[in-house]
């Protein structure tokens, strides 16, 4: 699979020829979608604080490789025209979208108690969730564009 | 449907600019305050004045026929001031020490913020010669009573982190963070060499969110009351960490069995019996992070058995959307406190007047000590307010008694604490980040 993509002339920002980018990137999918699991259980335990904690982690881990995965991905968009695609524009904005509401979800469950998940912190779980998801789908997409077996 | 409905409302909520509870402070004092909705900002609301310290000449504003002294200044964060029969001044210097430990993200950023309200920020004015902050009680002199004391010792030393002090014939208690330690002395001694004696252990541990243990007695002098405040703002460390927290213990120094006195109290501070009566008075600071306009502090006289609410409900039945699980026994019981003195002022000092060199309406009537807002734009606080008292009971609204505390640019030159009434009927005022101890006397003129 590497071979194919190295084949494919598809450069990466990395260090010593390890493609970062593709290290990096699965960590704010992993990060995002785990809030929406653990607010979704803070809110079925009613109220297990640990759930809370869990979440606020996740956010802030989230949000410091979501970061990093972003000036990557400037950097592949600058470097690789191939990586222009309607895909790959579709799938950075979605990234600092994602971003933009997982902060503003951090700052939710900075809350102390109940209302740092319900109802307003699980709601932005699930949007940022969606959003980083359809992010990789995309990703891969522009980036895989026609290697896929 | 009604989750959707409750969601799509609090993004409008988020998107919704200037004050969410429009109400005047002033419409939340005494005993019917105004109670807003409660109205949790996107980023909670912060506001702790730069501390600039007292230049010399300078001093707090006090009302016409009164004059303010400093007492003593140069002190370490003087917390609570308290008058010795022989009219011996003791200073309780004091801070906390450690961090509390990391569960969020949230909680180093929210220790600097209190670090910075409490005067420590890394001030270095705050560190002992050993690098430590200094946890001592310190006593003052004033033998002629002019207000400037002819001697100024170390009374105890070595103390973890103390807070209230009480006399009880001859033994001296003292309410460390973690213990209720006696110490035998005699009124005129200077100095206290003899080792603590252990009455009690009173919740200290890692976390000792409010740590502050304020201590009274009882007028027989048979019973010790302890305020315990609370190991977070509202449960969010779990209940497991309110284990006899938020309440006020009722101690036998004899025996060292105590009860739980009152409940539901956040962080009871200012404990003093009403003079000439077995009513058990004390001011508490509530809960933050609901607005800018709640939840009013509060002053009450402490009923036996009584549950004032924390963490479920505020004011009575007013029911705090972040805890869970509800607990609607535990709001049946709540109670209203007797008298507000409106939102985030931390009201951290009580004393009643005893003394006859004021004038008369000041008599058997409450000073509080507000050490001042953080939780709001707008600072709330930072003086020392006076409450006519009748039959026992406050009257009227709260006056500003003691002001300046701010600057002009709404620096913090000082933030009072502790009060207490000497032997002349002259007010004491304990300034923690002004490191100075106040006296506040009536000339008539």
């Amino acid at each position: 699979m590497a071979e194919t993509v190295r084949d494919a002339g598809l450069a990466r920002s990395g260090v010593a020829r390890h493609p970062l980018s593709s290290i990096l990137l699965p960590v704010p999918i992993i990060c995002f979608v785990g809030v929406l699991i653990t607010d979704l259980t803070y809110d079925g335990s009613g109220g297990n604080l640990q759930w809370v904690n869990f979440s606020s982690w996740l956010i802030a881990a989230g949000l410091v490789f979501a970061g990093i995965v972003i000036l990557l991905m400037l950097i592949d968009l600058i470097r690789l025209p191939q990586l222009r695609s309607g895909d790959g524009w579709a799938a950075f904005a979605l990234l600092i979208a994602a971003w933009v509401v997982e902060l503003i979800n951090s700052f939710v469950h900075a809350r102390d108690g109940w209302t740092a998940v319900v109802p307003l912190g699980l709601a932005l779980s699930a949007i940022g969730a969606l959003q980083i998801l359809i992010y990789g789908w995309l990703w891969h997409e522009s980036r895989y564009e026609g290697e896929r077996p | 449907m009604i989750r959707l409905l409750s969601i799509l409302a609090s993004v409008a909520s988020l998107a919704g600019c200037g004050n969410p509870q429009p109400i005047d402070p002033s419409q939340q004092v005494g005993p019917n305050p105004v109670l807003p909705k409660p109205a949790e900002e996107l980023i909670a609301a912060v506001g702790v004045p730069k501390i600039v310290g007292w230049k010399e000449g300078e001093a707090p504003v006090v009302p016409r026929g009164f004059r303010i002294q400093p007492m003593a200044t140069g002190l370490s964060n003087p917390r609570r001031v308290y008058v010795l029969p022989n009219g011996d001044v003791l200073v309780v210097e004091s801070q906390r020490v450690g961090r509390e430990p990391v569960d969020r993200p949230k909680d180093p950023i929210r220790d600097f913020i209190m670090s910075l309200a409490h005067g420590g920020g890394g001030a270095t004015e705050t560190q002992g010669p050993a690098g430590a902050p200094p946890q001592r009680i310190t006593l003052l002199r004033d033998s002629d009573g002019d207000g400037k004391p002819e001697l100024k010792t170390t009374l105890l030393d070595h103390l973890n982190s103390p807070f209230g002090v009480v006399l009880v014939g001859n033994d001296l208690y003292v309410a460390d963070t973690d213990a209720l330690l006696r110490f035998p002395f005699t009124p005129g001694q200077t100095k206290i060499t003899t080792p603590g004696q252990k009455v009690i252990d009173l919740p200290g541990g890692l976390i000792d969110h409010h740590w502050t243990k304020d201590l009274t007695a009882s007028p027989d002098g048979s019973r010790l009351y302890v305020g315990v405040g609370s190991n977070s703002n509202v449960q969010e460390r779990g209940a497991e960490a309110e284990t006899n927290r938020a309440a006020i213990w009722e101690v036998d120094p004899k025996t060292g069995a105590y009860r739980i006195y009152a409940s539901g109290l956040r962080n009871p501070n200012g404990l003093t019996f009403y003079p000439g009566s077995n009513t058990l008075w004390a001011v508490v600071n509530e809960r933050d992070e609901l607005g800018p306009n709640l939840v009013p502090d509060y002053m009450t006289s402490v009923r036996p058995g009584a549950f004032y609410g924390w963490p479920y409900s505020y004011y009575g039945q007013h029911v705090d959307p972040r805890v869970r699980p509800h607990r609607p026994d535990m709001v049946a019981k709540a109670i209203p406190a007797d008298y507000a003195l409106s939102s985030h002022v931390a009201a951290l000092g009580l004393t009643f007047y005893t003394g006859a060199s004021f004038p008369g309406l000041f008599r058997g009537g409450a000073f509080v000590g507000e050490h001042g807002s953080w939780n709001r734009t707008q600072p709330n606080g930072y003086r020392i307010v006076f409450i006519r008292f009748s039959g026992g009971k406050p009257v009227g609204e709260p006056h500003n008694f003691v002001a300046g505390f701010l600057d002009e640019d709404g620096n913090a030159r000082g933030r009072p604490v502790g009060v207490a009434v000497d032997r002349t009927g002259a007010l004491i005022i304990a300034d923690d980040v002004g490191n100075t101890v106040w006296r506040v006397s009536y000339t008539g003129r």
